[in-house]
């Protein structure tokens, strides 16, 4: 669906080159929800509008639907960018323009008719739960309804890709989970394929499926969000886990006692709430105690991540006996 | 109140004042008409947008400031032979046009210039990513979007624009500023002045609160 062989993009700034994205290679499939996670500055705004050919790949090239970005020429690239739908981080609705005027907008670029404007309108707002608002202005909607309204207008041509830029970053928690939960929903009904980018691991972890992290322009890990987030490998990552978790790395550090093991145990999916440690701790005698945890979703996947302090003789058998009822351990020292 | 008006003239105050509004409003008019797609072309390739372009910015650039740089009455002068060409007569209201809207054209450009300046980046990104053309991206996006911005410049522009045909007596063009010159000023008619002012001041008044009633109107921020 989109495609990136060893795209990246150079900038000159006042005569000097300055490396936006090193050459990278990234496969998203049709459907998917894809997150691009890092710091400002790390290059994923770029890499997001490579997508729809707002930048221009320096080398390398960017496939969307079977279509190399990069050859288009002006025609190609609209007919593009009516296939693929953008929303923004400060929503840029046209303050000029009403609620429904400013869905209809992408419309009208594309020569709709009136009554047929006017039908869909009305579908796409009912849709994002502001059919009342038809008539008002951007100025009197709160963040999480502008952007409804930005959502709203980005799918009026029925695209097949939805981008997010930093879509969450201006709105408070809540509104930040109804929107996200909307294009959750979104992403289920029609299929669309989205694609992210964020700095908030959180919004990776409410919907994506699969991650990618970004630092100074390069891909430094990529895989299911499950695996990342729990078993994060590189550094970056390990940050973004940790800033989430709200994990002091000082409180987390073990003070040794003799003869305690720490170790911290993953468990997924219908695993999570199953009755393992009780059993376990009971045939095998450990005793156990919590250090720090976290129980939650991944998307639609419970997990529990716990770090537990094992005392006594049996720690070996207890992780040999939690490995085999399928939960995932790893010592720390 | 005989005695203190006795100078005044009402049928060639009423004259003076048709004649301001005629040269106001042609003026204005054009100065609006080639001002408008001016200040849009100056927008456009300026640097870091859509159809940047350093040699067509910086040559409007130069002709703009080069305009707005001369004394209008310097302009009125100069301008002769082109409005001769232009409008058969360099007398008259008439032969004023030309010049005012020579004047006054560059000045509201920048003024449009400086209104498109403020619409936010962002909402053009986002038509550019819905496939909009440069077309458009000016006609449904810049100049709605900065609509407020350019009725204040219109208004600063008639306002100055008043002030401009003061001076176009020099080419017999009359007016309330011509009245003032000639009658309350060379011939010691302060009575004259007097009312010419006031009117003139009326005028800018009303342009003014005009102006700001229609900012306010399609203010949607």
């Amino acid at each position: 669906m989109i495609e990136f062989k060893s795209a990246h993009k150079h900038y000159r700034v006042a005569g000097v080159e300055r490396t936006a994205l090193h050459p990278l290679d990234l496969a998203i499939g049709a459907g998917e929800v894809f997150g691009i996670i890092g710091r400002s500055g790390a290059g994923k705004s770029t890499l997001l509008r490579l997508i729809n050919g707002l930048e221009r790949p320096s080398g390398g090239s960017v496939q969307v639907e079977g279509v190399d970005v990069g050859t288009l020429d002006a025609d190609g690239l609209r007919a593009l960018r009516r296939r693929v739908g953008m929303i923004f981080q400060h929503f840029n609705l046209l303050a000029s323009r009403t609620v429904a005027a400013n869905v209809a907008f992408p419309l009208q670029l594309a020569g709709h008719d009136r009554a047929a404007t006017a039908r869909r309108v009305a579908e796409l707002l009912d849709r994002v739960g502001l059919a009342d608002h038809a008539g008002h202005y951007p100025a009197q909607l709160s963040g999480g309804q502008k952007q409804r309204v930005g959502i709203a207008r980005a799918l009026a041509c029925a695209p097949g890709i939805l981008l997010c830029d930093e879509a969450t970053s201006a709105l408070d928690p809540e509104t930040t989970a109804s929107v996200l939960r909307l294009l959750d929903q979104i992403n289920r009904e029609d299929g669309l394929t989205i694609v992210l980018i964020t700095h908030e691991m959180d919004v990776i972890r409410r919907i994506c499926d699969r991650v990618a992290v970004l630092e100074d322009g390069r891909l430094v890990e990529s895989g299911p969000v499950a695996d990342v987030f729990l078993h994060p490998r590189h550094a970056t990552t390990q940050r973004f886990v940790q800033e989430h978790e709200h994990e002091d790395p000082a409180t987390a550090k073990p003070d040794r006692a003799p003869g305690v093991r720490r170790i911290r145990v993953t468990l997924r999916g219908d695993t999570t709430q199953a009755p393992l440690l009780g059993r376990v701790a009971r045939e095998t005698g450990v005793d156990f105690g919590l250090v720090a945890g976290h129980v939650d979703r991944i998307k639609d996947l419970p997990y529990a991540q716990l770090t537990l302090a094992l005392h006594g003789d049996a720690a070996e058998a207890a992780v040999q006996r939690l490995r085999e009822a399928g939960a995932r351990v790893e010592a720390i020292d | 109140m005989d005695a203190l008006l006795a100078n005044i003239d009402w049928a060639e105050i009423g004259l003076a004042s048709l004649d301001t509004l005629l040269m106001l409003g042609g003026a204005l008019l054009f100065s609006v008409l080639l001002g408008l797609p001016l200040g849009v072309v100056l927008f456009l390739t300026s640097r870091g947008q859509l159809l940047e372009h350093r040699v067509v910015y910086a040559a409007l650039s130069f002709v703009v400031n080069v305009l707005r740089s001369l004394p209008f009455i310097i302009l009125l002068i100069v301008m002769i032979p082109v409005t001769l060409l232009l409008v058969g007569t360099s007398l008259g209201v008439a032969g004023a046009i030309p010049p005012l809207v020579a004047g006054t054209a560059p000045f509201f450009a920048r003024l449009v210039e400086t209104a498109l300046r403020g619409v936010d980046r962002g909402v053009i990104e986002a038509s550019q990513a819905m496939g909009a053309t440069t077309r458009q991206i000016v006609t449904g996006v810049l100049l709605p979007e900065a609509r407020a911005g350019i009725i204040a410049g219109i208004t600063v522009t008639a306002v100055a624009l008043v002030s401009y045909t003061a001076m176009a007596g020099v080419v017999g063009a009359g007016g309330l500023g011509d009245l003032a010159m000639r009658f309350g000023y060379q011939r010691f008619q302060t009575d004259v002045m007097i009312v010419t002012v006031v009117l003139l001041l009326v005028l800018v008044q009303l342009l003014q609160m005009l102006g700001d009633a229609l900012v306010a109107r399609y203010s949607r921020r």
